[in-house]
């Protein structure tokens, strides 16, 4: 039982301290700047975008697309990436 | 330590209550601490959870019979090895892992996303925590794992013997994580739609722990496949079991969303459909623990009634409610950006594709729940395998033949004379494949040797593909073609991991096809020197053989009695099968002490003869009846005798059971066997192995370079050029 005791208390300190940490520290305390999940959301959009540009050039080297579709998609795909680059920087 | 565990539940279910409410005000207020509280919660909820399983864990290795729990699932004389796993045989004990791998993972993930969705990930570690709180009232308020006897007994009820094998203690974790893993990004679509921020970021960010929970759910699945080949006797792998249909389900509407979340990463469509099928999945993942845990369709896992039926409904409903209110309030957000470009694409394969799974998904689903429905309806009707398979056979051809489309169509728009050149070959294997296997003989089943036809199919669509992205590669840098193949793996890990998961599900249907059309069984009655022929084989029933099993603290675990066969097929060389028959002490105290070996459990132990093209499968059914009357008189030895000490009784006990041990092989009776030839067996446990290979290079985390666009300064200069015009 006391073994049972003493268990209980060091599972119930070491989980307060573990939660309580970020409370006690008052320089992780501030608000969330306005305008970063915009910012995330646009640099997961840029990442899509790339990895677009990126299977648009495979699918031309492996047969999928005619040399001109390919320019013309790849065109049409950089051109949605600059204009994300863009927002990025506006919300830099 | 039955206290300490029992409050570790209590703390656990108190820092669920903490975090759900310290993530909330976080997210509500923004503060940034209040939301690292609430996580570190979770991270705090897997601790205390690891020390009440650590503590349940302990009891059944120290068979500390005043637990209940060690009490009626364990025993002294169950292996070292199986007293571990037995913690999750339990309803109790499966609850507690549940909930421990659902803190477990969440906090790998929460601590892998904490610097990103910042205003998505609170609301998600309220779910998760609320996920966690639910089972951890189960355990505290109905079904405790730290209840103790006042009186606990000399000996336990023992693990049930059909879950003594290996692969028990990998397939239960493995099925629970993908289940928990599933409720993940269930979670954080909850947390997307409260937050309106639906666009790309979380989808990326939780993709890859979707792929996860698919692997693990997929391993779990094909684990159980196996030790229902090897373990219940039957000879099958696949049954339509309810809890093997419970774990099928999500995974298959899984796998639908890893197809269909890449139409919303490339073009932003379908952003409805995948915020349903996730939410769909994470419902069936709670579904399927609901089945397993509830009892409420009669099958071999369900181990008897609980009172989880309720709290389970209750959560369910909660669910299912809550997550059509939230999509039908974010209709608006959830508004597709683009529309599909052309029916020749791949947006248009992959959109087929989750139609087939989703459909396969409701087949199941009904086929799962239609005897309970005709139930309540008064009038009970089973659905059985033949119906399941009329259903699901149609639409896994589809589903293997779109396997082999999507890697061929380029996205956006494909033209007649691009299809025309990458169709060229695949087709031809589609062709000559089947065609083959005919003029060769072998018919009997359209749809398996469509399938082989399509499964070609797709091995020549990947292949090609291959072979292309290496020439283009070595074109650019001249590698040698093992380097570049490497390096187009390497480059496009996502990409080339599916298209090996594509290979795998071809294979497997293979040997699904194979297995299911051209199996014969037989049942044969033979006597030591007999022999007969089957399927092709010849089979020689050598000799008896029995042994007793001692457990490692000296006592009785188990009586063999089984049998040696000789096998060749052909002039082939001749080898070796054994089979026998287990037989596991019951604990019912009105049996005699002989006879109760004979009245418990009883499994079978398979002897397979297993290879590429087939395997042999059999399994001894020992006529034990010669023994009955043998096994009686002793009984009644024992019931005559006069007050005997616990020594005596032991000599006895071993004397009157090596007697039978030797009885059976000096003078055996004739055995029945069963014997299975099945095709291509093998090739399903080939096809999980390439399916799960595939899904690991897809989950290898890719390189900085890699995440760039292929020709970055490209970009760079377009980007110039646009800018000055």
């Amino acid at each position: 039982m006391v073994l049972d005791v003493l268990l209980v208390l060091a599972v119930v300190a070491i989980a307060v301290l573990v939660i309580a940490a970020p409370l006690r520290s008052g320089a992780r305390a501030e608000r969330e700047a306005a305008g970063t999940a915009e910012r995330a959301e646009l640099e997961a959009a840029r990442d899509a975008k790339y990895a677009e540009i990126r299977d648009a050039e495979i699918d031309y080297r492996t047969g999928k697309l005619s040399e001109a579709d390919w320019r013309a998609l790849d065109r049409q795909l950089r051109r949605e990436a600059v204009e994300l680059l863009h927002r990025l920087d506006e919300t830099a | 330590m039955a206290v300490g565990g029992a409050i570790c539940l209590a703390v656990a279910l108190a820092i669920c209550l903490y975090g759900i409410a310290a993530s909330l005000h976080g997210a509500r207020s923004g503060r940034r601490d209040w939301v690292a509280s609430g996580r570190r919660s979770v991270y705090a909820l897997a601790g205390v959870l690891a020390v009440a399983m650590a503590i349940l864990q302990a009891a059944f290795v120290r068979s500390d019979f005043s637990f209940e729990l060690v009490a009626t699932h364990s025993s002294a004389t169950t292996p070292l090895f199986y007293r571990l796993t037995a913690v999750w045989s339990s309803q109790e004990g499966s609850l507690l892992l549940w909930v421990l791998l659902l803190a477990l993972w969440s906090s790998a993930i929460l601590f892998l996303t904490r610097r990103k969705l910042r205003e998505v990930a609170p609301y998600a570690t309220a779910v998760l925590l609320g996920f966690g709180a639910f089972f951890c009232a189960l355990l505290v308020f109905l079904e405790s794992p730290f209840t103790t006897l006042a009186t606990p007994p000399a000996e336990g009820a023992g693990l049930n013997p059909l879950l003594r094998h290996p692969s028990m203690m990998i397939h239960p974790p493995m099925l629970y994580s993908g289940y928990t893993l599933f409720t993940v990004p269930f979670a954080f679509a909850i947390g997307a739609l409260v937050t309106r921020r639906l666009g790309a970021e979380w989808i990326r960010a939780t993709r890859p722990f979707t792929l996860a929970a698919w692997t693990a759910l997929g391993v779990g699945i094909v684990l159980g496949a196996r030790w229902s080949y090897m373990e219940l006797g039957w000879g099958g792998y696949w049954a339509w079991d309810p809890v093997e249909n419970a774990s099928l389900m999500p995974w298959l509407t899984g796998t639908a969303f890893l197809h269909s979340v890449m139409i919303q990463e490339k073009r932003g469509m379908l952003r409805v459909w995948n915020v349903s099928l996730v939410l769909a999945t994470g419902v069936l993942a709670i579904l399927g623990t609901f089945l397993v845990r509830s009892g409420i369709l009669e099958s071999i896992h369900a181990f008897g009634a609980s009172t989880l039926g309720i709290p389970f409904l209750a959560l369910i409903g909660t669910m299912i409610a809550g997550s059509i209110a939230l999509v039908a309030s974010r209709a608006d957000s959830l508004r597709s950006e683009h529309r599909l470009d052309s029916l020749l694409s791949r947006e248009a394969a992959f959109l087929l594709n989750n139609l087939v799974l989703v459909a396969l998904c409701f087949v199941v689903f009904w086929g799962t729940f239609f005897p309970l429905i005709t139930e309540a309806l008064g009038n009970e009707q089973s659905f059985t395998p033949p119906m399941f398979n009329r259903y699901v056979t149609p639409l896994a051809l589809i589903l293997v033949l779109l396997s082999g489309i999507g890697p061929l169509i380029a996205w956006r728009r494909a033209t007649a004379a691009n299809l025309r050149r990458n169709f060229a070959l695949p087709v031809g294997a589609v062709v000559l494949v089947p065609v083959g296997h005919a003029a060769a003989g072998v018919t009997g089943s359209i749809p398996a040797l469509l399938m082989f036809g399509f499964a070609a199919f797709v091995v020549a669509a990947v292949g090609q593909e291959l072979w292309r992205g290496v020439r283009a590669r070595r074109a650019m840098s001249r590698d040698s073609v093992p380097a570049a193949l490497l390096a187009v793996v390497r480059r496009n890990r996502r990409r080339y991991g599916g298209y090996t998961v594509h290979v795998g599900i071809a294979t497997l249907f293979v040997g699904v096809a194979a297995s299911s059309a051209f199996q014969s069984q037989h049942l044969i009655e033979l006597r030591p020197g007999q022999s007969d022929r089957v399927g092709g084989y010849t089979i020689a029933y050598e000799r008896p053989t029995s042994r007793l099993v001692e457990a490692g603290n000296g006592r009785l675990e188990r009586i063999d009695l089984g049998a040696r066969l000789q096998v060749r097929r052909g002039d082939g060389a001749v080898r070796t099968l054994d089979t026998y028959k287990s037989y596991f002490p019951s604990m019912s105290p009105g049996l005699g002490p002989i006879s109760r070996f004979f009245e418990g459990e009883a499994t079978s132990e398979v002897g397979l003869r297993a290879g590429p093209r087939r395997d042999l499968w059999t399994a001894v059914a020992p006529d034990i009846g010669k023994l009955r009357p043998i096994i009686d008189r002793g009984d009644k030895l024992f019931a005559e005798a006069d007050e005997l000490t616990d020594r005596q009784f032991d000599a006895l006990l071993a004397t009157a059971l090596f007697g039978l041990r030797d009885r059976y092989v000096q003078d055996p009776p004739p055995a029945t066997f069963r014997f299975i030839v099945s095709p291509l067996v093998t090739w399903i446990w080939v096809g999980a192995l390439i399916v799960f290979a595939g899904a690991a290079i897809a989950l290898w985390p890719a390189g900085a370079r890699a995440r760039q666009p292929a020709t970055a300064a490209g970009l760079a200069r377009v980007a110039r050029e646009l800018e000055r015009a």
